[in-house]
């Protein structure tokens, strides 16, 4: 009789790391990791068949659920999928009210991912740093839309209302010192010995093999792709802004970690350029009274995680015949039961943590 | 010899101090820990959250003491004081003055180090009887962290006691006596060794970044996933004891005991300088991230041993060509 050497680890949907209901099966020997399978659909909450039961404008609130420490480029993203299906023209300026926000919830997602990474690493103190810094951004958006995480402040066409008086010379303010708080950041972790033997050469995942998954996003710019959509297919006038794609080079945890602080970086200086040429005028376009979309279409945008897809059939009715949200996390999941055998487990944690995740956008 | 009844009342004290210490470093913990972060900490139960570690205890005191399925029950309600007894043993030998002490133990250094062992025990008890895989690999890495971290902790004590010639506590104090001249204190002739024997205390009381044991972001709690109520409240006050213990052990090895500059009494020399290593333990903690079980290993034998090991033999020479 074989003598079984390995045993089975069930991580998740209950535990502290697993950031929501992520559920991992692991086969270990030892503390090695011999297999890794993931289990999804604990946070499933059907959203794509609710959107087939609400009107075109009502579908934006159930889009802040998806990915919800980011309702600002899923908004968005549905959005500019029904405003190209329907032909609509956005005011300039509120496009760029779009791409400002866009890029500060950029910005505070990762700030999210540095905190919980040095959680996960078992350093307490980055996250009270990146969470106080958050929360400056979330005032923002909250005196902006009345909302901290569900906003339902874009609209087919543009956007709910305009932005508070004197709200734009704040963030300006803000993003002065945004370049300061990444520099802490970077002293907290970044140059720590302990952290750069944690992330150093741990969770390597190739090039080929994040083309072949369909990963995007950082952790595909990780490996060295220059792909960015903002670049690619600009939307929502991001041409109109000079902004650097960071990429890593050998795409293992440090690189994933690195390229979002450089983004932060690039983020904080798009927000920068978009209230320096903030145009005047009119913040909503002309739209139908009753939306209804005949035909279908794709659209995709960059989110903080990847690549945002939003597929819409209508048939000439009032709400969608059928809606599929691309999730970038979803998809970029897949990459762990390829990265993560061989290591240990408290590189799975490592490893997982790096690819940030948000299981409502997961699951859907 | 003390009487019975004597002795019953040094050891009741003894209780009754290291609970108290224990509270006031667990609330210190919170303070600094807080402050650290931009944050408050416990504010709201008497003055500044003096009494939130009270708050705590009675809570936990309270608690149902659960017995999960499938648990080895003998092994499992022995394991917390297996691992709370040995720690409080160590107390007996700590000199606080040369008076104040509870035994005066001829070997004692080496009575710590072996006492220090047994913890270990129940460490393995805890981890192996919960019937959890997070307990058992907690369990795991316990054993190996403190059994790699003992034998460099004990080589960087031998140098100091080469030096002192003896293994009393009170002695090694006493051989370290000065009014201003502060540089009597072996830290400043065996720096290395207080290096070590400081690396080696942290991870022998598993706190960050040697909390591997406990590592709460990859095992959930580790060995003591499965415990509540009191006995986990003993677990918890194990590791505490453990701080106070050590870091006075330390304070005794390598910086003079209770003597110190006289402006101030011996007590309050030998607290202040425990507090402040316990101090440097807590923002070590609030600073650093985890270190892998692997490296942690490497460490121990790759990096702590060896030097320990020459230091030893440096020390033996200086005290052969009598510069000691």
């Amino acid at each position: 009789m074989a003598i079984k050497t390995t045993q089975f680890l069930n991580m998740g949907p209950q535990h502290p790391s697993t950031h929501g209901v992520f559920r991992m099966m692991l086969e270990l020997d030892g503390e090695r990791v011999v297999k890794c399978q993931p289990h999804l659909g604990y946070l499933h909450r059907g959203l794509e068949k609710l959107a087939e039961m609400r009107t075109y404008p009502q579908i934006i609130s159930l889009t802040d659920r998806l990915h919800y420490a980011n309702a600002f480029q899923n908004e968005l993203t549905y959005c500019l999928a029904v405003e190209s299906l329907l032909g609509i023209e956005v005011p300039k300026r509120a496009q760029y009210i779009r791409v400002m926000l866009a890029e500060m919830s950029r910005m505070q997602n990762h700030m999210i991912f540095f905190g919980a990474l040095g959680m996960d690493l078992g350093a307490l103190t980055p996250f009270f740093y990146s969470f106080k810094d958050r929360e400056t951004i979330l005032d923002f958006f909250e005196e902006i839309a009345g909302a901290r995480l569900t906003f339902n402040y874009l609209r087919i066409g543009g956007l709910k209302e305009d932005l508070p008086e004197g709200i734009l010379e704040r963030i300006y303010a803000f993003t002065d010192q945004v370049p300061k708080i990444v520099d802490e950041y970077e002293e907290l972790l970044s140059g720590n010995e302990i952290f750069l033997a944690r992330m150093k050469g741990i969770g390597i995942l190739s090039k080929e093999l994040a083309i072949n998954l369909g990963i995007t996003g950082p952790i595909l710019r990780s490996t060295g792709v220059a792909y960015d959509i903002r670049k690619v297919e600009p939307y929502s006038s991001y041409e109109d802004f000079t902004f650097s794609i960071p990429v890593g080079t050998c795409g293992d945890n440090f690189d994933r970690y690195k390229i979002r602080m450089k983004e932060l970086r690039e983020s904080n200086s798009i927000v920068r350029q978009a209230i320096e040429r903030m145009p005047e005028g009119e913040i909503c376009a002309k739209v139908p009274k009753v939306i209804k979309i005949d035909g279908e279409g794709y659209f995709r945008t960059e989110t903080s995680v990847g690549e945002q897809g939003v597929y819409i059939i209508g048939k000439g009715e009032k709400s969608p015949y059928r809606i599929k949200f691309r999730s970038p996390a979803f998809v970029n999941l897949q990459m762990l039961q390829y990265v993560l055998p061989g290591g240990l487990v408290a590189d799975v944690i490592a490893t997982f943590s790096t690819v940030d995740i948000c299981m409502g956008e997961v699951d859907r | 010899m003390l009487s019975l009844g004597s002795q019953f009342l040094v050891a009741l004290g003894m209780l009754i101090g290291i609970l108290i210490i224990l509270l006031a470093s667990m609330w210190l913990e919170r303070k600094a820990l807080a402050h650290f972060q931009f944050r408050l900490g416990p504010m709201r139960t008497g003055y500044h959250g003096l009494l939130q570690p009270i708050a705590d205890a009675m809570k936990m005191v309270v608690k149902e003491m659960s017995v999960p399925e499938g648990v080895d029950v003998i092994l499992y309600k022995t394991a917390p004081f297996i691992v709370f007894i040995p720690a409080f043993m160590v107390m007996a030998v700590i000199p606080f003055t040369a008076t104040i002490k509870a035994a005066d133990l001829n070997m004692g250094i080496f009575y710590v180090m072996a006492v220090l062992s047994i913890s270990t025990i129940g460490y393995m008890m805890a981890g192996w009887s919960s019937h959890n895989k997070y307990s058992l690999l907690g369990c795991m890495r316990s054993i190996g962290q403190f059994v790699s971290y003992e034998l460099p902790m004990g080589l960087s004590v031998l140098a100091v006691v080469m030096m002192a010639g003896t293994l009393n506590l009170n002695s090694i104090a006493q051989a370290q006596s000065c009014n201003w001249n502060i540089f009597r204190w072996y830290i400043f002739k065996q720096p290395l060794a207080f290096i070590i024997f400081f690396i080696a205390l942290n991870a022998e009381i598993c706190r960050v970044p040697f909390d591997l044991p406990e590592a709460e972001s990859e095992l959930v709690a580790g060995f003591h996933v499965e415990y509540s109520g009191m006995r986990f409240a003993l677990l918890l006050m194990a590791e505490y004891v453990g701080l106070f213990t050590l870091t006075s052990i330390c304070t005794t090895l390598f910086l003079g005991g209770w003597y110190g500059p006289p402006v101030l009494p011996g007590l309050v020399w030998f607290f202040l300088k425990t507090f402040s290593l316990i101090f440097i333990l807590f923002w070590t903690r609030a600073t650093l991230p985890r270190v892998r079980a692997d490296q942690l290993m490497s460490l121990g034998w790759k990096v702590l041993m060896p030097a320990a090991l020459i230091n030893v033999v440096i020390t033996g020479l200086l005290i052969m060509l009598k510069v000691y």
